[in-house]
């Protein structure tokens, strides 16, 4: 993958996790796990369901604490940082949640503006601009900046949550799941989107994902999530020859070869 | 160091953006950091440099962006814009010196903003507003109607097939509403009966009438305020929860998915509800009625000296079956405007966290008001009936 040789002058790592322990009580989820992204690169956790790849996104966010280790971010540990000590990286990333969670009493263009307004002090009309840009630059409609989040379809909500993840122009995207429930078409979309914005805005992107497409098309380094710690980490080329058993399960199973397939082909 | 720019987009000069005429009439500069924090400030440069420029009629313009030192979308796009405006003007606008990076962002801003244009919504004056609430209460009140239509429907289905009836749900709704809500009804009943003692107590015993204090306390509470006061705290208690319930269920498409499983909204979610509370608040006001009388009987022997015996006596004069049975009869009306108004304004909720929270607030206090509103009708009939 091309991405890959420009990598090849290790840039600095934006995320780095060094020795990262998560439980809930007694189950768990992390145990002693290290991660390294890079800036520039997109980056994409994948693993099966409920192996921590949401918790880690959270716990990188400081939305949860881990139990022990270290996340540094930008350079600098995240953990245990009162909330007035995370304003400054709050304000260097955007977060893109799941299900969107766009603030339902809000329009589209009322969701971007928020963020705009809260961290600059732009004038309302500069302020719907920018939030008209980012809508735009999501990919959606004009109009659709005018609607409220229940009168969105799933895949346009995405988008808005998209845009509202870009609206103070982040250096670091984290995206959770930016597939999950998309039709295909919709999904190509936002894969071509993703690579855009990474490409034209220099961002450093990280995703957790299932979509084995989407990691095909856009994901320059994969790390494999499971029984709570790293089972790999590489390009999807180095992944798919790799040994370990849940890997080649994951990549090598009927939707996993398809996806292969097709990313052959498409070369 | 956390705040230290790394990219090459954010490794700002401390100078500030900028736009300027260049050396020749068919020049602009752009110098700085064109970044998202200072839009604000090269908006007005923008305004500021194309009045004071001596711009030449029609033909090419360069934009010169050499020193432009960072960029991300919004400035981007203030240089889109500029473009776009000028090439309005009938100019043929081309940038120069700018980094191959930001070329590119140009490029996806131009392409991806075609049509993104921010209207500024108007305001709708105050006779639009006044018929706009008009129109809404109106259509509110006819909403509340129909959705007592349906309501009487599902009744009647379910009456003619008794298989439907939700006995599980009634029995947990009966429990909710019921059993769980004794021990708060119990208490504020015995308060305001203690209440209504002592303010009584001090009129009474200055004309020496003090075993009238059972008149008094029995009446007021058994005929009007038992079940007005149970039938408020259960608009509180069980309205809004109805209403929080049911607008949450909607907002999550769990109705929609009940309905597609073959399940009426109304038979499994309104009709429990509403049979429980029927059964449940005039059995809730008869013990309200013994716990506010406790009440008044307790203040009676501290105030009055009426000693507990002579004040039950005295009851039993004083208040008739009558009077009992219209405080008990009052309270299924009250019970089916309570659930019935809490599960209607559930269902009103529009998709928003905001309008659950509202739609809950309008639940109890549509609830309370109709309440009240049916007991003064209770007043009028019975004074006509001369009960």
């Amino acid at each position: 993958m091309s991405a890959d040789d420009d990598n090849a002058v290790i840039a600095e790592p934006v995320i780095e996790i060094r020795g990262l322990n998560t439980s809930f009580g007694d189950a768990v989820v992390h145990r002693d796990v290290s991660l390294e992204v890079r800036r520039g690169e997109i980056f994409a956790l994948v693993g099966g369901s409920g192996c921590g790849k949401s918790t880690m996104l959270r716990e990188i966010i400081m939305l949860q604490q881990p139990v022990s280790g270290s996340i540094r971010v930008f350079g600098s540990e995240v953990v245990g940082l009162s909330d007035e000590q995370a304003l400054p990286f709050r304000r260097r990333w955007g977060v893109m949640f799941e299900r969107g969670a766009l603030f339902s009493s809000l329009t589209v263009t009322e969701n971007v503006a928020l963020v705009i307004r809260e961290h600059t002090d732009l004038d309302p009309e500069l302020a719907g601009e920018m939030a008209a840009l980012k809508i735009a630059l999501a990919g959606l409609p004009a109009d659709a900046g005018r609607k409220y989040p229940s009168e969105l379809s799933g895949g346009m909500r995405k988008r808005a949550a998209l845009a509202r993840a870009l609206a103070l122009d982040p250096e670091l995207l984290l995206l959770d799941e930016p597939t999950a429930g998309l039709d295909p078409l919709s999904a190509v979309g936002i894969d071509e989107l993703v690579r855009n914005l990474r490409d034209a805005l220099g961002l450093t992107i990280m995703m957790v994902t299932h979509d084995l497409d989407l990691l095909w098309r856009v994901a320059d380094r994969v790390a494999v999530l499971g029984e709570g710690r790293i089972l790999g980490v590489g390009t999807m080329q180095e992944l798919a020859r790799s040994d370990d058993a849940t890997i080649r399960e994951y990549f090598h199973g009927p939707r996993g070869r398809g996806a292969m397939e097709q990313a052959w082909n498409r070369k | 160091m956390s705040n230290a720019p790394i990219t090459s987009r954010s490794t700002a000069s401390s100078s500030a953006a900028d736009i300027q005429p260049g050396a020749n009439p068919r020049e602009l500069r752009c110098s700085g950091p064109w970044l998202l924090r200072s839009v604000a400030q090269i908006e007005v440069r923008i305004d500021a440099c194309l009045k004071e420029m001596p711009l030449p009629d029609g033909g090419e313009l360069l934009i010169d962006a050499q020193a432009v030192t960072s960029l991300d979308t919004s400035g981007a796009w203030l240089l889109h814009r500029t473009r776009r405006d000028l090439e309005q003007g009938r100019y043929q606008v081309r940038f120069v010196g700018l980094r191959p990076e930001f070329e590119a962002l140009l490029r996806l801003i131009a392409t991806r903003t075609a049509s993104a244009t921010h209207v500024p919504q108007s305001e709708p004056g105050v006779l639009n507003r006044i018929g706009g609430k008009a129109w809404e209460s109106l259509q509110g009140a006819f909403g509340l109607l129909s959705f007592l239509g349906a309501n009487a429907i599902a009744l009647v289905r379910e009456l003619l097939q008794p298989r439907r009836i939700r006995w599980k749900s009634i029995l947990y709704n009966l429990q909710t509403a019921g059993v769980a809500a004794l021990p708060i009804t119990g208490l504020l009943a015995f308060l305001l009966g203690i209440v209504i003692a002592y303010q009584g107590a001090e009129q009474l015993s200055r004309v020496g009438a003090n075993i009238y204090i059972a008149d008094l306390v029995g009446l007021s509470m058994v005929r009007e305020l038992s079940p007005l006061i149970t039938a408020i705290i259960i608009a509180g208690r069980s309205g809004s929860a109805y209403a929080a319930q049911i607008a949450t269920m909607k907002v999550t498409e769990e109705v929609d998915a009940l309905r597609t499983i073959g399940i009426g909204p109304l038979d499994l979610l309104v009709l429990p509800k509403v049979f429980a509370l029927v059964i449940a608040l005039p059995l809730l006001t008869v013990y309200t009625d013994i716990m506010g009388i406790l009440g008044g009987m307790v203040m009676a022997r501290a105030q009055l000296d009426v000693g507990y015996a002579t004040f039950i006596d005295r009851l039993d004069e004083a208040v008739s079956l009558t009077s009992f049975l219209i405080g008990i009869g009052k309270a299924p009306v009250f019970a089916a405007i309570i659930a019935l108004v809490g599960c209607y304004q559930g269902f009103q909720v529009s998709g928003s966290a905001e309008s659950v929270g509202q739609q809950t607030t309008r639940s109890v206090v549509q609830a309370i008001f109709l309440v009240i509103l049916a007991d003064a009708l209770f007043s009028i009939a019975f004074s006509w009936l001369g009960i």
